[in-house]
């Protein structure tokens, strides 16, 4: 059984190894107070005749063992709050330069999606709309200009790591590289009404052949 | 000395003067039974809470399934019973039990007082509670339905009824929202004035119990946080039946500004109802380890620097809601950075336990099962705190799995703690000790098998609040869709546990064994109240407590006692 979504954009394993980094610290985190709390638990039982020790927590041989430990988990902070700047900058903040333009519509409760089309420029008179699929080449960069016409929705592509929400009133833009040819699922991860839950979308990533083919098939007249 | 207060039926000296019967049942002033109206009506509240849980998780178990005892589940329904599930758990039940009713009942006991210091206020802040219950049950069967735009009611779907189709439903959920915060004002002023003013003779600040502090530093978290979300929901209010636009994008309004308002207030909330259990645990590891709490001063540190921290983490909320990204980064920092007082904070129970002598009671169990599960929430945070990681785990059920880890060891890990602890108080009898370990251990099993399966579906991409994942091709496999089934298969045996917890609970509170005055052998003042349970004022008036010593001197070398009661002389 494989839960997890294959990762197929350029970004998608830096969140990866993001998490499994973070899994690494926080699973030894995890494990060693887990061992150690259980073994307070089974040591210090109550025993016939044993009576409590009586300490404040000021011994400073005492309070070593608490000390130590929370020194590490600050320095094992820096190296998750680095690691969680690195990959946001490159996802969110650094965007590179687009090969690719298209227009993402939200609204309830239903995906629409304008395509730059042969010219490769949006807003002309070849550009392709589609509702519910939106089309792009693989191994390009592709901006995504997010618009809603009423409430927030939020464009998510779990194989990309990609995930931005949609805010009536503004274009925010994202970004992504597709690394391999397919269909994937488009979700809405924004709570937009009664109709949330049926706001799936498809991403059709297409070979520059069947990206060009794609084209030519479905220009306007 | 006891607190300077005006009580509406003098004849305070008369320590068994007689109350009518609407007096001290209806419309009591006295803090015991305010705490446990409180009790009893959270956990009322929980039943709705928990059957909307029931509800939901049927419908994603049980694709379209005629739901027993519900119907079949329409998207609308799917929605509005998952926003009314998580409104009623935080604020009917949640605040109720561990700041409302534990501070009630607890505040004025633990400190030696005869009462809160405004008696009155007291009662009317429940009843403000109660209307705003009503109000919120209510919603569920008005015209167009409860509302269903989440807990959170971003707008504009919850500023406008064309966008949420329930036009009265929001209104209401509103108004009832606004005015729980009400009652819990009223609430907050009185502990903390009660804690300052009302203390026993000889109580310095490190004599006071640590759920006393971490009530009262709730309250404060909650008193200075609440502000702005009280203005948001006014001006939310107003867009919603007035035609204002301070959230509607399209009129020159903002809607992050709500996220914002709402945030500033939703993460403290977190740890308003987050210290409250941790104090419970506080009170109750060093009962039955027989041992000192480990580094008082510096429990009370980490929780000053958790609740101060607290304030500036926010955003971690709003990573990808279209917040500048910059902001972001710091965000990031001050999250993960609260994984330092938290960790300390846990670090130090657990060394509590170092040279003690463990008596596994069902209290005691419970407190230890809160810091087993708290630590699977804590560490599970830090993967949402990194705003990288965010990206992917942000509205996906990785998120809820994390939520319900921390929110259901407080909401009723934390209940239970302090309601088994002090039952012997509230009710001068004892629970039954095995009923209490078959209920904590079926409790604990299951929930851990309802919550790990979701952190699994959270991962494999199950985003939300969706009412049925056969929408979506990647989520519609029988792998994902067998999680789902085991959680709720967990949940539907984690209910039936519960039937044994409120079986013991009302058999115990007639039938029980007699409980004595001190059960438990423990050193805080509510253990030395002449009557058991504490009759009204709690000590003779002419015998109020007087303090000696801090509260967790157990297995002091010397004595032949393994606990020394604050009060006791020598
Ligand atoms: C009795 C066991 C519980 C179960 C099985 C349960 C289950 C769930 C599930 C599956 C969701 C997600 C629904 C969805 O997104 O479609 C949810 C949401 C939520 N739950 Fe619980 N929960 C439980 C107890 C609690 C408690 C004790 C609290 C808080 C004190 C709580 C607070 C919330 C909140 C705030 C939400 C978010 C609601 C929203 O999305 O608007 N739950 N619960
Ligand atoms: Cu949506
Ligand atoms: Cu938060």
């Amino acid at each position: 059984m494989n839960l997890f979504q294959p990762a197929l954009s350029t970004f998608a394993s830096d969140v990866d190894n993001l998490v499994m980094m973070i899994t690494a610290i926080v699973g030894f985190w995890y494990l060693a107070t887990n061992v150690m709390f259980f073994w307070l638990l089974w040591r210090y039982r109550a025993q016939e005749g044993v009576k409590a020790l009586y300490v404040t927590g000021h011994e400073p041989e005492l309070l070593r063992w608490i000390t130590y430990p929370h020194y590490l988990i600050i320095f094992m902070d820096l190296f998750v709050i680095v690691g969680a700047i690195k990959v946001w900058y490159n996802v969110k903040q650094n965007l590179p330069e687009p090969q690719e333009v298209v227009r993402v519509v939200g609204q309830q409760w239903a995906w629409s999606f304008q395509h730059p089309g042969a010219d490769g420029i949006l807003d002309t008179a070849d550009d392709i709309k589609t509702v519910d699929g939106l089309h792009v080449p693989v191994n390009k960069v592709v901006h995504a200009k997010l618009e809603s016409r009423d409430v927030l929705h939020n464009f998510s592509i779990p194989v990309f790591r990609l995930k931005q929400d949609i805010v009536p009133g503004r274009v925010i833009t994202a970004w992504f590289e597709a690394t391999q040819a397919g269909v994937y699922d488009l979700q809405c991860a924004e709570m937009c009404g009664i109709g949330h839950g049926l706001m799936a979308g498809r991403i059709y990533v297409e070979s520059d052949e069947d990206h060009l083919a794609w084209i030519t098939a479905n220009t306007p007249k | 000395m006891s607190v300077a207060h005006d009580h509406d039926h003098g004849a305070h000296d008369a320590h068994h003067h007689e109350m009518s019967f609407i007096e001290k049942y209806i419309f009591p002033t006295d803090h015991k039974y305010i705490g446990k109206q409180y009790m009893f009506t959270g956990m009322f509240m929980a039943l709705f809470g928990g059957f909307y849980a029931y509800v939901f998780r049927m419908q994603l178990a049980f694709p379209n399934m005629s739901v027993p005892f519900f119907g079949r589940v329409s998207p609308m329904e799917y929605n509005a019973a998952i926003t009314q599930h998580g409104t009623v758990m935080i604020f009917w039940v949640a605040m109720p039990v561990l700041i409302a009713a534990f501070g009630n009942f607890l505040i004025p006991l633990l400190i030696g007082a005869d009462d809160m210091a405004f008696p009155r206020l007291n009662r009317l802040s429940y009843q403000i509670f109660l209307v705003s219950a009503v109000v919120l049950i209510a919603s569920w069967f008005v015209p167009g339905g409860a509302f269903g735009g989440a807990w959170t009611a971003y707008p504009p779907l919850s500023a406008d009824a064309r966008y949420s189709l329930t036009p009265m439903g929001s209104s209401m959920w509103l108004i009832a929202v606004a005015l729980e915060f009400a009652a819990f004002l009223l609430g907050g002023i009185n502990f903390i004035v009660t804690a300052m003013n009302g203390r026993a003779p000889g109580m310095k600040w490190n004599d006071v119990p640590m759920i006393v502090w971490m009530i009262c530093i709730a309250s404060i978290l909650f008193m200075a946080s609440v502000g702005p979300l009280v203005a948001g929901a006014i001006m939310l209010l107003f867009d919603q039946n007035l035609g204002t636009n301070f959230f509607d994008p399209r009129r020159g309004g903002d809607p992050i500004l709500w996220q914002h308002l709402f945030w500033f207030f939703g993460h403290p909330e977190v740890y308003v109802v987050l210290l409250p259990a941790t104090g419970m645990c506080a009170e109750v590891i060093p009962v039955f380890a027989r041992k000192k709490l480990f580094a008082y001063d510096t429990v009370l540190y980490t929780t000053i620097g958790t609740g101060v921290l607290s304030f500036f983490v926010w955003a971690h909320h709003q990573f990808v809601a279209g917040i500048d990204p910059r902001m972001a980064n710091v965000f990031t920092i001050t999250t993960v950075l609260i994984s330092i007082p938290i960790a300390e904070m846990v670090f130090l129970y657990i060394a509590t336990l170092y040279g003690g002598s463990i008596r596994y009671t069902v209290p005691m169990l419970w407190a230890l099962g809160f810091i087993f599960a708290f630590l699977i929430g804590g560490v599970t945070g830090i993967y949402l705190g990194a705003s990288g990681a965010d990206i992917y785990f942000h509205d996906t059920y990785f998120v809820v799995a994390h939520f319900h880890y921390t929110f259901f060891p407080i909401a009723f890990i934390g209940t239970f703690t302090g309601f088994t602890y002090w039952f012997p108080k509230m009710f001068g009898r004892m629970m039954n000790e095995t009923l209490g370990k078959i209920h904590f251990f079926g409790t604990m099993i299951s929930f851990n098998f309802i919550f790990l399966p979701l952190f699994a579906t959270g991962l494999g991409g199950d985003h939300r609040r969706i009412y049925n994942y056969n929408n979506f091709p990647e989520l519609a496999t029988p792998d994902l869709q067998n999680l789902r089934i085991l959680a709720t298969v967990a949940l539907l045996v984690l209910i039936a546990f519960q039937f044994i917890f409120i079986y013991n609970t009302f058999y115990s509170m007639f039938f029980g064994p007699i409980s004595g005055t001190n059960p438990w052998k423990a050193t805080t003042l509510e253990w030395t109240t002449p009557e058991n349970p504490p009759g009204h004022g709690n000590w003779p008036p002419d015998n109020m407590p007087t303090v000696y010593r801090g509260p967790y001197e157990y297995s002091v070398p010397g004595r032949e006692d393994d606990f020394w009661p604050q009060n006791q002389q020598s």
